[in-house]
């Protein structure tokens, strides 16, 4: 009798837990489909053809007659190329010359011993506090004096240091035992061949995940390349996107405009579907939108 | 020599960060200060604080300050719930949970402008199609609404929902790692003495994950607060005709564009706007502060 009793209860949490799975699993798959829907509805359009787009009041879930038309035309009808060339140029540059910036400092900060260390390196952690709006004024202001809108290294030059990245990879950097350093002054290396051969390579899985969240932050940049560029031959993507959407294409031609946000996207969609764990644990340890 | 060798590895970050991070600092609150400044003549004409008090009175900013502020209020507690409540989902299974981890991640890596595009057609009103989302809206008998160029409350509905889709990836995978993180010896004793689930989350899970919680309404509210791109995005950059402005579009709008040349004002309206910002976080620290003893 009560074996029977317990079989029941038992029965019954099992019924519940399984309720609880399905429901856990229908609301995941829901987000899921919010995420994912609007990927499939920007591929989708960009598939369309435009007579066919426009005649569909209700919009279709599906094409029978895909066509490339569109990606031709957001190549040819407006420079989508230059656009993408240009925040390729950006991206690859501002990175490389970030990557130099941080490294020479963050080894500074972990290795080298000099007066004021302590002090300056909280000075760098205090800076950043300091929201971009604030001091996005002046720096307005610095470039244009200087004759430096509409030039890349007017785009360039401000988003060269990253006191975030500095602190990351001077934590990094700290980890690998001094002795190592000890040894390599004893034979006679010098601190910039140790950094180079030494240091460098064991922070490589750090470096990495830092160069990928700044190309993803270079590539979606939007407030400061506004500022800086009004002439097209200078807009980055994000610029890009929005001056097509402003007077591209003549007509409001969406499928066309979808074509060109497809192509936006994709190299970024890439670079996750290799590097996303690389990214999500690398946004984990600190990392901010924007 | 020796002595100067760690400050030449040093004079490049120091190089940038005075030039574009400590002096802009200083500059941006001596422009503010400057009254009448033409940028053109770079002349002014006097020192006070008018600056903040046109900004104060500017029609423009009090609604940018207005949408800024319901945006914050709306997003930030619901993408925190969300975001918590999809975690927990995603910590109770097992099965396609790296899977659906990474969907939920993709947001974060795409361009806010562009996949703003997509949200703008799927709720825009035009000639030929009510758009997606007003003819769901139309089958389940409501009646459409243009939620691009018509009335405030749908305009502001989708910029709420935008903003959600966009800053939830970042929530979820904190909280999911914070969950993770708890120690599994208190799910079991709790387990043992028979707790019930509801009570196990409240008195176990929510405490140790509290201080990533107020980490994240910390880093929401600045974020929030900053609100731009995902505006722009969704209607265009003349944000002051479509009555949805934020107060960081007012800054940029003063300092460039149609209404622009007056970094003065741009300078008073970011300082308000770094003050407002500056005292909801201490409000937050003091509460999650006295919620941790």
């Amino acid at each position: 009798m009560t074996n029977t009793g317990y079989d029941k209860i038992q029965k019954k949490s099992q019924r519940s837990d399984r309720t609880r799975k399905i429901v856990t699993y229908i609301g995941l798959v829901f987000w899921a489909f919010i995420v994912l829907f609007p990927f499939y509805w920007m591929i989708l359009t960009s598939v369309k053809t435009y007579s066919s787009y426009n005649s569909e009041y209700i919009p279709k879930f599906f094409t029978l007659s895909p066509t490339l038309q569109n990606y031709v035309d957001a190549f040819t009808a407006v420079p989508l190329a230059q656009y993408f060339l240009n925040t390729l140029i950006f991206a690859v540059i501002t990175t490389a010359a970030m990557l130099i910036v941080i490294i020479l400092s963050a080894f500074a900060f972990a290795r080298l011993e000099f007066k004021g260390r302590n002090a300056l390196f909280s000075f760098f952690l205090s800076l950043m506090m300091i929201p971009n709006e604030l001091v996005i004024i002046t720096n307005f202001v610095t470039i244009t004096n200087l004759g430096l809108r509409n030039t890349f290294t007017g785009l360039i030059l401000p988003s060269i240091t990253s006191v975030f990245y500095i602190y990351l990879l001077k934590e990094n950097f700290e980890q690998i035992p001094n002795e190592l350093y000890k040894a390599a002054k004893v034979d006679g290396t010098s601190d910039l061949k140790y950094l180079f051969k030494v240091m460098i390579p064991i922070s490589q899985p750090t470096i990495v995940t830092i160069t990928i969240l700044k190309v993803i932050e270079c590539w979606n940049s939007y407030v400061w390349p506004r500022l800086i560029t009004d002439n097209e031959a200078y807009f980055l993507v994000s610029n890009g996107i929005q001056a097509i959407r402003e007077n591209g294409f003549g007509r409001e031609n969406i499928p066309a405009m979808m074509a060109a946000v497809v192509v936006i996207s994709v190299p970024l969609v890439i670079l996750f579907l290799i590097f996303h764990k690389k990214i999500m644990a690398g946004v984990s340890r600190g990392g901010t939108k924007g | 020599m020796r002595k100067l060798r760690p400050w030449l590895y040093l004079l490049p970050a120091i190089a940038f960060l005075g030039v574009f991070m400590v002096y802009p600092l200083i500059d941006v609150m001596i422009y503010s200060m400057e009254e009448g400044y033409n940028s053109a003549s770079q002349t002014y004409f006097g020192v006070g604080l008018y600056n903040f008090r046109y900004v104060l009175r500017d029609p423009y900013f009090i609604q940018a300050l207005k949408n800024t502020f319901i945006l914050v209020i709306i997003t930030v507690p619901l993408s925190t719930g969300i975001g918590l409540l999809i975690a927990v989902a995603l910590n109770s299974i097992q099965k396609l949970k790296d899977l659906f981890q990474t969907i939920f991640f993709l947001p974060y890596v795409t361009n806010t402008l562009a996949v703003g595009l997509v949200f703008m057609i799927l709720f825009k009103k035009t000639a030929y199609s009510d758009g997606l989302i007003n003819v769901l809206i139309q089958t389940f008998g409501g009646t459409g609404v243009d939620f691009i160029d018509g009335p405030y409350w749908a305009k502001m509905f989708v910029l709420c929902f935008y903003t959600v889709w966009v800053v939830l990836p970042f929530k979820i995978l904190i909280l999911t790692s914070a969950l993770a993180s708890v120690n599994e010896d208190y799910y079991k004793a709790a387990k043992i003495d028979g707790t019930s689930r509801w009570r196990i989350f409240w008195k176990i899970t929510l405490p140790m994950i509290s201080p990533m919680i107020f980490y994240l309404i910390i880093t929401g509210f600045i974020g929030a607060f900053k609100a731009y791109s995902d505006a722009v995005a969704l209607f265009g950059t003349d944000l002051n005709a479509a009555g949805m402005n934020t107060i960081v579009g007012y800054v940029y709008d003063m300092l460039y564009g149609n209404g622009g040349g007056y970094p003065s004002y741009a300078s008073a309206a970011a300082l308000i706007l770094f003050a407002i910002v500056m005292t909801i976080t201490c409000i937050n620290l003091l509460i999650s502060e006295k919620t941790n003893v």
